[in-house]
């Protein structure tokens, strides 16, 4: 080899693109962007103090009955998928983010975005699996709507599901009233439901199949409740991963949060299949977990009352609330160094090599 | 995880790193060149735990930080054309051109599609008879076999419809031109491990002698880097410059020769430039004359163009190991991983982006 001339160096680099002028699909990646475009836009629009709360669900009073409501869209592909389908998904998410209130879930609504073509069977095997699940957690799909676009014009089918619940505890559930040494419990394995998807959409073979933890997790909360587990704050698990969660609640509350790796319970094989995507199992997308923050005192009854559930048999304490301070989470990892814990950017995506 | 976890073991780190402290006497400029080892080292927090005599420099290895603006912005113009598939790995996506990113690209209509191998791209080819079909071939020797097999494959089969973007780039060039550059402060290289399971590590013994620097070829768990580093370091103390191989669990000396002959076939040498460095004589791989109508360049005639890169972002500085990233006046404040100023904050493996995720401290940020 021969010596090259010695390379002057220069400082440069690229002209940054400061703002977006078109939506991108990784502002719906429960990432950075999507927080971005959520507070710039809807927030800035829509404001008023439920809304400003951020919380899964908002929680307000009907003569006399405090009552939660939240709504939700699901747009997955494919629409059938290991561990579940479009259908029990839209229920069981929305049926979640009441959960994490503390409420008893018992009304939906069901509004159904077609693509034309779409094969009535596949329609209906969806909507019996919507019955299904509506009926083993208890709720009512009571209204619903129809639209049918052109063929090319959706993917399939979209479902928006809204929905209602009662509260009947008097614990004040939210970000805000997490406090210091709190215990952060994590309700199960993470990132299958992301993982199964991206397995079948993108035609990765993985020698054992990954199925999708969807799954409604209401009852578990109810039973933490009915057992006077003092919880300060619940989070739904969906896109974006524990990452997003944490930081979000991190965020709302103004507290530094501090987790271990060593404690969060991931899958083998997800793990793998992770590691082989380059992608971080903290980041990935659940449909059947949630965190709760506990008091210190009953985190360890919290826990056991956990594991008493299918849903979250494979419950764990992950960390605690640190300290009233600038909002940040710390991991500490495997070979015991601190390290921030980022929420992620956009959507995750596979790396080189 | 099994072959995982072993090299993640906290005890077996803490005993490397006690044998780095009893063996280190003097200030050493170690460079790692991999940006997949830059992402492990801050995302387990391996540079704490070494004494603080040593000082780990993050290398220009990360393929997407280097691929040129030029070829980003070819990259732009051929997927925003009618009747195209792009086709990339998912890391190219965010990666900003002089106006826009294939993200916003695709945004406005273009198909830009993420594949997991080159010959995915190949049977997008064969599927869709109709379109043309580019892929995006960046990377490293750890990609490029992918590559050549992919354009091997499609001469094969007589596969008109695909073609390729090529910007992929060869690392003994890289170590060489950071080692012959005037202000270059490194004194040992921990190279690349996987780049060496294909390509062998023949190539580093003429480096070795030729600029008396240890390179130990190195793994990217946490016990293959502390290792990597402790081999080097022992090396210094002892003032032996050598080639040391501790990724021998996936490395042999002669590579993956098979892999090495199809690199051959398809490929040759050539200049390239390598964003924020500049230009590396004998640094890249184009098509060899045989496969020619494979060339994406050629075939949709882009223009050559030459674009003035910001002169806020030091990237150039990063990655060339003069300044760490968080020392420069961009980091966190103008420039984020959701509005890069350069490319190492784009990809998961660029050291502005990995020192953003895992070591941002937000008051220090505020500070700026």
């Amino acid at each position: 080899m021969s010596a090259p001339k010695p390379i002057e160096f220069s400082g440069a680099c690229p002209v940054p693109i400061s703002q977006y002028p078109h939506v991108l699909l990784a502002h719906g990646g429960g990432g950075k962007l999507m927080h971005q475009l959520i507070g710039k836009i809807f927030l800035e629009a829509f404001r008023n103090p439920l809304l400003e709360t951020q919380h899964d669900a908002a929680v307000m009073e009907l003569t006399g009955k405090k009552i939660a409501f939240t709504t939700d869209s699901y747009v997955v592909q494919p629409l059938f998928f290991p561990g579940g389908d479009i259908g029990s998904m839209a229920v069981h998410g929305t049926i979640n983010d009441l959960a994490m209130t503390g409420a008893r879930p018992l009304y939906l609504s069901s509004a159904f975005i077609i693509e034309e073509g779409l094969p009535m069977e596949t329609l209906w095997k969806i909507v019996c699996s919507m019955r299904d699940a509506a009926k083993k957690c208890g709720v009512q799909i009571v209204t619903g709507d129809t639209k049918v676009v052109d063929k090319g014009k959706g993917d399939g089918l979209f479902i928006n599901t809204a929905g209602i619940g009662v509260i009947g505890h008097d614990q004040k559930i939210a970000p805000q009233n997490m406090q210091a040494s709190d215990a952060i419990l994590v309700s199960g394995d993470l990132g299958r439901h992301g993982m199964a998807i991206m397995a079948v959409r993108e035609g990765l073979e993985f020698e054992s199949k990954i199925e999708s933890d969807s799954a409604p997790v209401h009852e578990v909360v109810l039973d933490l409740l009915k057992a006077g587990i003092e919880i300060h704050c619940l989070r739904d698990l969906t896109r974006g991963g524990l990452a997003s969660a944490l930081n979000e609640i991190a965020e709302a509350a103004g507290m530094k949060i501090a987790v271990e790796e060593k404690s969060i319970p991931v899958r083998e094989d997800v793990h793998a299949a992770c590691e082989m995507l380059g992608l971080d199992p903290l980041h990935v997308a659940n449909e059947g977990r949630f965190i709760a923050v506990v008091a210190a005192k009953d985190s360890e009854r919290a826990l056991q009352m956990l594991r008493c559930h299918d849903v979250s048999a494979n419950a764990a304490i992950i960390g605690k609330v640190v300290e009233k301070s600038a909002p940040l989470v710390t991991l500490k990892s495997a070979i015991g160094v601190q390290r921030i814990l980022d929420m992620a950017s956009g959507e995750q995506l596979p790396r080189i090599c | 995880m099994k072959f995982l976890d072993e090299y993640r073991d906290a005890g077996l780190a803490e005993q490397l790193a006690r044998e780095l402290h009893r063996v280190t006497t003097r200030p050493w400029k170690i460079m790692e060149v991999c940006g997949g080892q830059t992402h492990a080292i801050v995302k387990y927090g391996i540079d704490e735990l070494l004494p603080k005599e040593i000082t780990l420099i993050h290398g220009p290895g990360c393929p997407v930080c280097v691929t040129p603006l030029e070829m980003i912005d070819k990259a732009l113009e051929i997927a925003a054309r009618p009747n195209v598939i792009f086709t990339s790995f998912g890391d190219m996506l965010r990666v900003p051109g002089s106006t826009t990113d294939l993200l916003s690209v695709k945004a406005k209509g273009g198909d830009v599609r993420i594949v997991y191998s080159p010959l995915d791209a190949v049977k997008l080819a064969e599927q869709n008879p109709a379109k043309e079909i580019v892929f995006f071939g960046v990377g490293f020797e750890t990609t490029t076999p992918a590559t050549a097999m992919a354009i091997y494959q499609a001469a094969l089969k007589k596969v008109g419809n695909f073609s390729m973007l090529i910007s992929h780039v060869l690392v003994p060039p890289a170590i060489e031109a950071l080692m012959s550059s005037p202000n270059c402060r490194v004194q040992g290289f921990l190279a690349a491990g996987h780049v060496c399971t294909v390509m062998g590590f023949e190539e580093y013994f003429l480096l070795v002698k030729k600029y008396r620097v240890p390179i130990v070829v190195t793994g990217f768990e946490p016990l293959d880097i502390l290792q990597g580093v402790l081999m080097t370091v022992q090396q210094l103390e002892s003032g032996r410059a050598e080639v040391e191989n501790q990724y021998a669990r996936a490395v042999r000396r002669e590579g993956n020769q098979p892999a090495q002959e199809l690199i051959k076939k398809i490929f040759k040498v050539v200049p390239r430039k390598w964003r924020g460095i500049g230009e590396i004589p004998q640094s890249g791989l184009g098509l060899n004359d045989e496969y020619a109508a494979f060339d994406a360049e050629k075939k949709f005639g882009v223009a050559e163009s030459h674009v003035e890169e910001s002169s806020e972002c030091l990237s150039g500085l990063v990655l060339q190991g003069q300044i760490k990233p968080h020392e420069c006046p961009a980091f966190g404040v103008k420039c984020t991983p959701e509005r890069p100023l350069g490319a190492p904050m784009v990809s998961g493996e660029g050291a502005c982006a990995a020192y953003y995720r895992y070591r941002r401290q937000p008051d220090a940020v505020a500070a700026k």
